[in-house]
Parts: structure tokens; sequence; C-alpha cells
């Protein structure tokens, strides 16, 4: 039934401009950014060869790629998990699932990963990238992998606050903004840690940025899988409470 | 068994009671229709019954399912309609009716079998290829209704489903209710008092959440044969004599020269009547037959005045 529902969700994605355009429109920018990098790398490279221990081809060109990636998305995301429960809500379309033999459940978790079918697809086409570098040089396979583990996991996350937003707002602009300013809030809380010695333990372990970094290292440590994985069990959580709310 | 078995259902918004204290019993074979003025609780109780909505008090069990203990098992017996018919509009009418298939977990084998044959039943063929956004009205309203049988469930739960076709879609619908009504249980809701007349075997009458009557479709018709004639004469008539007729039930006096006389349809005394009062000499000026219609009967039924309504009831009954 999960599955039922989020390939419908993925190909509906596919039946608007929508999903093409983000693809498309992400996919350039990235590219930009990508050969702005490697084209500083090419710039520091003599330097680089005098410096011991000196960053390489991936801690420049790769790292970067997917930290402006992720930002990019962060302002993404909420345009496409906006929709999601909140506009079969409004067009009526709601009692058709309500009414199936399927669980609040299913239908939020069908939902959740028709998105990240789209996001998949996403993190893969952005690999692509540093993959073609592999035709002039070599790279760190592991920091690789890791920082598209980063990426995907910092997406899970996005979705999840997005796909609650969805559910409690009466409108989908109010959604994407909802999501928007949360995302927003948990990405800078630990700017507020940065100021001298005000240093707040649990804002930054509450900041979706200092977990996303530290998997971006190529450290994978337990806590940040574990940080990544309540959070987006909470927000689906809620989600499901919110349309069991909708009965009463 | 019964198909449905609502009791003593309630349901609140806020302070706002919307649906109080219904019970009823939908069996196989049983088309139910629910009648009632706008606001009255008839989009509520389907809902409730359709697990849309949890009632803030009671019990509805489908199929001997209770639909708040296990309601996966008990929507599985439930195709519905809702008032605004839910569609995807992006999707054609066979990718949507595939989806619905999905979800209703018809077997991946029988799916195509069940589109094509809903698709058919609801005169589709033409457009099952179209996107739902380009469909008229009515068309829309078919596909949600396709939607509510396709998985061949045993209730059939259907919000006003003639609303925005033309008058042979509407009669084709009607002719597909009364079939589906031989082996499924239907509840219907519309304010068209015809349609309940051709399609349902039973009515209900909903007045502000409350049930104000429930009897068959042959009870009502009983009670509608109950006819009446105007008669106007120049000088008083002798009501006694007129009673003594065959097939007279009662005579209500309007004025001194004005009366009505209420008979048994089958045994049409007009004739008698009319002979009579030229043969007394009373002076025939008028006779004219006021049939009780349907429509009589849901105004005198949920007329907002509770002296009237309390009349009508016990006339009913």
């Amino acid at each position: 039934m999960i599955r039922t529902i989020a390939l419908r969700e993925f190909k509906t994605l596919f039946l608007s401009p929508l999903a093409w355009t983000i693809l498309a429109i992400i996919q350039f920018i990235l590219a930009y950014l990508f050969l702005t990098q490697v084209e500083t790398f090419i710039r520091v490279q003599p330097e680089l060869a005098t410096i011991d221990n000196a960053p390489g081809l991936t801690d420049i060109v790769v790292t970067p790629l997917y930290s402006n990636a992720a930002i990019i998305l962060m302002l993404v995301t909420p345009l496409l998990t906006m929709r999601l429960i909140c506009e079969e809500r409004r067009n009526k379309t709601l009692p058709l699932l309500l009414s199936a033999p399927v669980s609040n459940t299913q239908i939020i978790l069908g939902k959740y990963f028709g998105i990240m079918g789209l996001f998949l697809i996403m993190v893969l086409l952005i690999s692509l990238m540093p993959l073609s570098l592999l035709t002039g040089g070599t790279l760190d396979y592991g920091k690789c992998l890791a920082n598209a583990l980063a990426l995907f996991l910092l997406l899970s996350a996005f979705t999840s606050t997005g796909l609650y937003m969805s559910c409690i707002a009466g409108h989908p602009i109010i959604a994407a903004l909802g999501a928007f300013g949360l995302l927003l809030l948990l990405w800078i809380m630990d700017l507020a840690t940065g100021i001298k010695d005000q240093h707040s333990e649990l804002f930054e372990y509450l900041s979706l940025l200092k977990h996303f970094q530290m998997i971006q290292t190529g450290l994978i440590r337990s806590v940040d899988l574990i940080y990544f994985a309540v959070f987006i069990m909470l927000f689906l959580a809620l989600s499901i409470r919110n349309l069991d709310k909708e009965r009463l | 068994m019964k198909l449905i078995e609502a009791e003593n259902l309630y349901r609140y918004y806020g302070k706002h009671c919307a649906v109080h204290d219904l019970s009823f019993s939908l069996a196989r074979g049983d088309v139910l229709g629910f009648l009632g003025p706008n606001g009255a609780g008839k989009t509520t109780t389907m809902q409730m019954l359709c697990g849309n909505l949890a009632p803030s008090a009671g019990r509805i069990s489908i199929n001997g399912h209770d639909l708040l203990d296990s309601p996966v098992a008990a929507k599985r017996n439930i195709g519905y309609l809702p008032d605004t018919p839910p569609l995807y509009r992006e999707l054609t009418v066979a990718e949507f009716l595939s989806y619905c298939a999905q979800l209703h977990q018809v077997p991946r084998d029988q799916i195509k079998a069940a589109t094509a044959q809903a698709i058919e039943k609801c005169g589709l063929i033409s457009v099952s290829g179209r996107l739902i956004a380009h469909l008229s009205k009515g068309y829309q309203q078919r596909v949600g209704i396709a939607q509510a049988i396709l998985h061949n469930p045993h209730i059939i739960i259907l919000d006003e489903p003639t609303v925005g076709l033309d008058p042979i879609q509407i009669r084709e619908i009607r002719c597909l209710i009364r079939e589906l009504g031989k082996d499924h249980g239907v509840i219907l809701s519309t304010h068209i008092l015809s349609e309940v007349q051709e399609s349902c075997t039973h009515v209900q009458i909903i007045q502000e959440g409350r049930l104000i009557l429930h009897e068959t479709i042959e009870g009502l018709e009983q009670h509608m044969k109950m006819a009446t004639v105007e008669l106007t004469t120049r000088i008083k008539v002798n009501t006694d004599l007129l009673k003594s007729l065959p097939g007279v039930l009662s005579i209500e006096i309007l004025a001194p020269c004005k009366i009505r006389v209420h008979y048994d349809s089958s045994l049409d005394p007009s004739d008698q009547i009319a002979s009579m009062t030229i043969a007394q000499g009373w002076g025939l000026q008028g006779i004219s037959p006021i049939k009780r219609s349907m429509e009589d009967i849901f105004i005198a039924l949920t007329q907002p005045d509770s002296d009237n309504r309390s009349n009508a009831r016990d006339s009913v009954s």
C-alpha cells in the first residue's frame, strides 16, 4: 500500500513540469558552482603540491558541491512538499485515501517515500558531477559516499518537516513558508552558539548543519545518524497524528 | 447479517450538534435514500459511515467489523462517493481508476478487468483516455461513481450521485443504482425526491441531525395514495352522507362551503362525490383533486414549526 501511494506521488511529480524544472535548474546551478570549484582547484594546485598533508581534490571540489546543494535544496524542498497533504485537502481528494482500506501511517509514509524517490534521483544526478572528475584524477570514494549520504539524510529530514507543515497548513504557500522558516531556524541555530564563549551544547546539538557537516568530513558517527533518524521519525509521527486528528 | 449497523450516532462540531442519536441498519439488497434539507446532517452521517469522520458517540459496524476497532477491514467493504468527487485532475480516467483499484487492494491480475467493467458500467468508454481535468462535470461525476463501485464493495455510499448530470445520464445512473442494489447495499443522499421514489427501497428523512422518518418506499407510497379532493359548493354539505361513500376516509372542513375529502386512491370516489353533490342539490361550484406528493410529505415533516412536524409525523406513521 505504501508502495502504491509512493509510486503515484512520484509519477504525479513528473506529470507536471515541476519536477523536471527543479531537476534541471538545480543541475544547472550546481554544475556552474562545480566548474568554478574545479577551476579554483586547478589554480591552487601548484601551491598545494608544496604543502604537507594538503587538502585533496575531494576536499576542495566535492565537499563544497554538496554543501552548496544542501543550501539550495533547503530552499527547494518546501516547494516540493507543500502540496503533499495540503492540496489533497483543498481539492477534496483526501476522502479517497481516508475511505480506502489504508491506515494513516501508510498514507503519510507513501507520500514521504514518493518525494524521497525524486530526491534519490537528485542525489544521484549531483553525484555524477564528482564522478566525472575520474577522467582526469582520483577521488576519495569514502568521502564522496559520505557526502552523498549526508545530503540524502539531510533531504530526508527536510522532507519530513515539509510534510508535517503540509499537514497542518491550510494553504500550500503557508505550508512552504512554514517549512522554510523552520528549516532555516534549525539550520542557523548554531550561529548563536558561535558567539564567543556563549557556547550552547543544546543549540549546537539541535542544529541540522552541524550534523550534516560532521558526516561530510567522512566521519560517520552514530550520534549523527541517530539525530537524523529521530528528527525524521518525529515529524512523520506528528504528521500521522495530525491526519488522525482530521477525523475528530 | 446486516451490512451496516449504526447505533446511537452523535456528532458534534464544537458545540453544534450535527447528528443527534441516529440509529439505522442496512441489509444486502437495500437501497436507502437519505433525504433532508441542507445542513440536516446527511453528509456528516455518510462521512462517519466511511470512516472519514469519527462519531462523537455511538458505534458503527460495517459487515461485522467495528469501524473504530478494525478500520482497515471495515473500509474494505465500502465504496464511497463524497459530495465533491475526489479526482486527481492530472490523471486520465483509466489511470485514475487503476490507482483506485490498487488502493482498494484489488488483486493485481484483476485490476484491468475491474477498471474496464467500471468504465463500461458508468458509460466512460469514450473518455477513458482523457485527462480528468478536461472532462465535463457530468463525466467527472461518473468517474466518481466508477471509483466507488470499482472494487465491487458490499456497501456503496453515494453522496448526491446525480448532481450535475443531464436527464439522460440521471436515468442511466438510476438504472445503475437499482442494478447495484440487487446484490449490494446502497446508501444515497439526495435533494431530489423523485430520485428516492425511483431508485430506493427505503427512505430516511433527517432533520437537524435527527431521524424523523424511516419507511420503506411501499409504506411511503401507501401514504401518498391517500389523495384529496377539494369541493366547493353554494350551500353547506352534509358531511355524514359524504362519509358513507366507499373509499372516503375523512373530511376536513376549510370554510362553511369548502371542504376537503381525503380518500383512498385505489377506490377513487370523486365521481360519486360529484354526483351526490348534484343529486343533493348542494350547488356544485368546483371540485379539484389535490394529490399529496412526496414533496408534501417532505415539507410537512421538515417544517421548522415543531407542532406541524409532530402532526405530520403522526399522520405518516
